[in-house]
């Protein structure tokens, strides 16, 4: 019986251990040499490129190495008139960067230095008639701007501000015969979707019509032999997908379905011991994307020297205690 | 402006016997666009450049990173000035080239589309070579739907699309503008054709698969028992093919859970005949499943169906699908505690049904 299964295979000699200190020193210099060629080609999403370093340093307990006066002003120029952030100055508002910017200010307890009610009218103004969310004035759908959308709002105790029925009832008709979810109606389940579907359910507390045994099932079908995840069938193993599937997981209540360790084991086997940070898959290159998910998927299991980390907003749980902010998990 | 990438690293044969700047000066003509790298700069002349040893071509490294600073500082004077124009548009291009996943970009040269009247078929044109190029971003894709829809002209779509998917089958992109296309202009006559072909290609393609399901869930739909039937036996003959198929499995379920896999005609009789020459967790798993779906819709034979079922669950908890342990522990308990509550004709047509098959377990 042929079996060809689409994986990779961890060299022997792969990190096992976890390697903090050099992850903090990672992003702290990252982006300091301003030239870096990668740093400048990833302007266009510098937001959210700050909110994965800040986050990981919050996770890591290295929050202050980071210059926040610096940051917050850099946010507050990229707000424009119609309330919504862009990536960097000079760039156009989208959903995506204004829940970024959000997200980083609430881990400074610092909103504030945003014009909020603005913010909301932003976000309110992308609902369109089906429930649905665009990203920017232009138009482009999908339920990642769903997820944006109630994420900001939530963040800014203002999800009155938006249909939260319509919002749902999109959401929901993305829900597929495999109990995944795609960008829209009828796309194909892909892990990162799923992640923000449930995301979104969680925040509009209608969990419960999620099929989560249907749905925990697809999700820990992404495990592969090599112990890393994958993010729809037949697709090789990414660090990233440690984070949109483990963090499904948590939220349905079905993250005990995952061999744990073998995920451990995959998950430090993308840390680059040389440069710190992680990559997407064991060998190549670190970025600040992986190595955010890569210390979040390992705080979803338990590794005591991270701080916890929600699940829905990735963000450290503390942070969202002090904001006062509980969505919803299934048991 | 591409003579400069092609041979950025050789810049002697760049050289001209006057210098560009000489000859500009000389015409009075600004190109802002040409890039002019320190060391074809006569007031630099003086000095040797000392190339820096971090990796494999720095040179040409470094100077491409200094066009992209230079051409973007170009591209943020024209947003600065809201500038429309055509040198705008063909810079938006060279933007665009450098870094085609910068939405900003995209945006104003839709602007310029829209404000200079530009030729949208040229502009189909362009965004084909792009897309081609880079088929793995979201801009390139929203901006072809834009276009498609400004012209109200779907008629190259599902033959370009097709052709991205010959390079890679399941570019999640590629599929949603083809839904897009599809719902929108109702071009459903043959994409149960091009999925089967696709199929032909990679029986494990689960986009295919999506995609198959959402053809005949806006056509024909599944609720008529004949196409029902026609997709199990579909599903199953796949199986044979390629046993160790998440997709196929997870599409059989789908098409039947809301009826209730137990409910087939003949479907429990079948995925025994394929135990013993096609097995697999999946198939294995399967069975755990039409198992506990007569669980919870009869009460006769109880005790043999979920003897099957939690065997089955220790097999693939054990030795099958040990990755997967904590799942299979969990059908256990599922198995055991079903409900046993059922209105009496539907009991007896499950009995009915259970009666034929049971000689098989």
């Amino acid at each position: 019986m042929g079996t060809q299964v689409k994986d990779v295979v961890i060299k022997s000699d792969a990190p096992s251990a976890l390697l903090l200190d050099k992850h903090a020193d990672y992003i702290a210099a990252y982006g300091s040499k301003k030239d870096d060629y990668e740093y400048t080609l990833s302007e266009y999403l510098r937001m959210s490129g700050i909110y994965w370093g800040l986050t990981v340093m919050d996770l890591m307990g290295q929050l202050t190495r980071m210059n926040q006066q610096e940051i917050s002003d850099f946010i507050k120029s990229c707000q424009h008139d119609c309330g919504g952030v862009s990536a960097s100055i000079g760039h156009d508002p989208h959903v995506l960067y204004t829940l970024s910017a959000v997200q980083i200010l609430s881990l400074y307890d610092n909103v504030n230095v945003l014009d909020v009610d603005k913010v909301v009218e932003y976000v309110r103004g992308l609902q369109q008639e089906d429930g649905s969310f665009a990203g920017d004035k232009w138009g482009e759908i999908d339920t990642r701007f769903s997820f944006c959308a109630v994420a900001t709002l939530a963040l800014l105790g203002r999800l009155d501000a938006i249909n939260v029925d319509k919002a749902v009832e999109f959401v929901l008709s993305c829900m597929n015969f495999d109990g995944g979810f795609g960008c829209r109606p009828g796309s194909e389940s892909h892990a990162g979707q799923i992640y923000c579907c449930t995301g979104f359910l969680s925040i509009a507390g209608q969990l419960h019509q999620v099929n989560a045994d249907l749905l925990g099932w697809w999700l820990c079908e992404r495990q592969l032999p090599s112990g890393g995840l994958n993010g729809r069938p037949e697709k090789l193993p990414d660090v990233c997908y440690s984070w949109w599937v483990l963090a499904s997981l948590k939220i349905i209540g079905r993250i005990h379905w995952i061999d744990k360790s073998k995920l451990r084991s995959f998950i430090l086997a993308c840390q680059d011991e040389e440069t710190g940070g992680f990559a997407d898959r064991p060998g190549d290159m670190v970025d600040p994307f992986h190595t955010l998910f890569g210390v979040a998927g390992l705080s979803l299991l338990g590794e005591g020297q991270i701080k916890d980390v929600n699940p829905v907003l990735c963000m450290p749980e503390d942070v969202l205690e002090r904001l006062g902010l509980h969505p919803d998990l299934l048991s | 402006m591409s003579g400069i990438e092609e041979t950025s690293n050789v810049s002697s044969e760049f050289q001209e016997e006057r210098s560009e700047e000489e000859v500009e000066e000389e015409i009075g003509y600004e190109d802002p666009f040409r890039y002019v790298f320190y060391r074809d700069r006569k007031e630099w002349a003086d000095l040797e450049p000392v190339p820096q040893d971090d990796g494999p071509n720095p040179v040409v490294k470094i100077a491409y990173s200094d066009k992209f600073t230079d051409v973007y500082d170009y591209f943020r004077a024209l947003l600065k000035n809201d500038e429309k124009s055509d040198r705008a548009l063909l810079l938006t291009a060279e933007a665009i080239e450098l870094n085609a996943a910068n939405y900003t970009v995209w945006h104003y040269r839709r602007v310029l589309l829209q404000a200079l009247e530009k030729d949208l078929r040229e502009e189909m044109r362009y965004i084909t070579t792009i897309i081609e190029d880079q088929p793995k971003n979201y801009q390139v894709w929203h901006h072809r739907r834009m276009v498609v829809e400004w012209l109200n002209d779907p008629s190259e779509e599902l033959e370009f699309i097709a052709e991205i998917l010959s390079q890679d089958a399941k570019n999640y992109h590629a599929w949603q503008h083809r839904q897009w296309v599809i719902k929108e202009y109702k071009l459903w006559d043959s994409e149960l054709e091009y999925v089967e072909q696709l199929l032909e290609e990679d029986v494990r393609n689960n986009s295919a698969w999506n995609q198959r399901h959402y053809i005949i869930s806006h056509t024909t739909g599944y609720s008529d028992p004949a196409i029902l039937n026609r997709e199990v036996q579909y599903s199953l003959k796949q199986i044979k093919k390629a046993p160790h198929n998440e997709s196929v499995w997870n599409y059989l379920k789908g098409i039947l859970q809301d009826l209730g896999l137990s409910s087939h005609p003949g479907l429990l009789e079948q995925i025994l005949e394929l135990k013993e020459t096609h097995c697999s967790p999946y198939l294995l798993g399967f069975l755990v499943d039409i198992y506990e779906d007569f669980l919870e819709n009869t009460l006769e034979h109880h005790e043999e169906v979920l003897s099957k079922a939690l065997e089955l669950c220790e097999l693939l908890a054990r030795e099958k699908d040990t990755i997967r342990r904590e799942y299979w522990s969990y059908h256990d308990s599922i198995a055991t505690s079903s409900p046993n509550e059922i209105g009496p004709v539907l009991r007896n047509t499950i009995i009915i049904f259970f009666n034929f098959a049971s000689t098989n377990l």
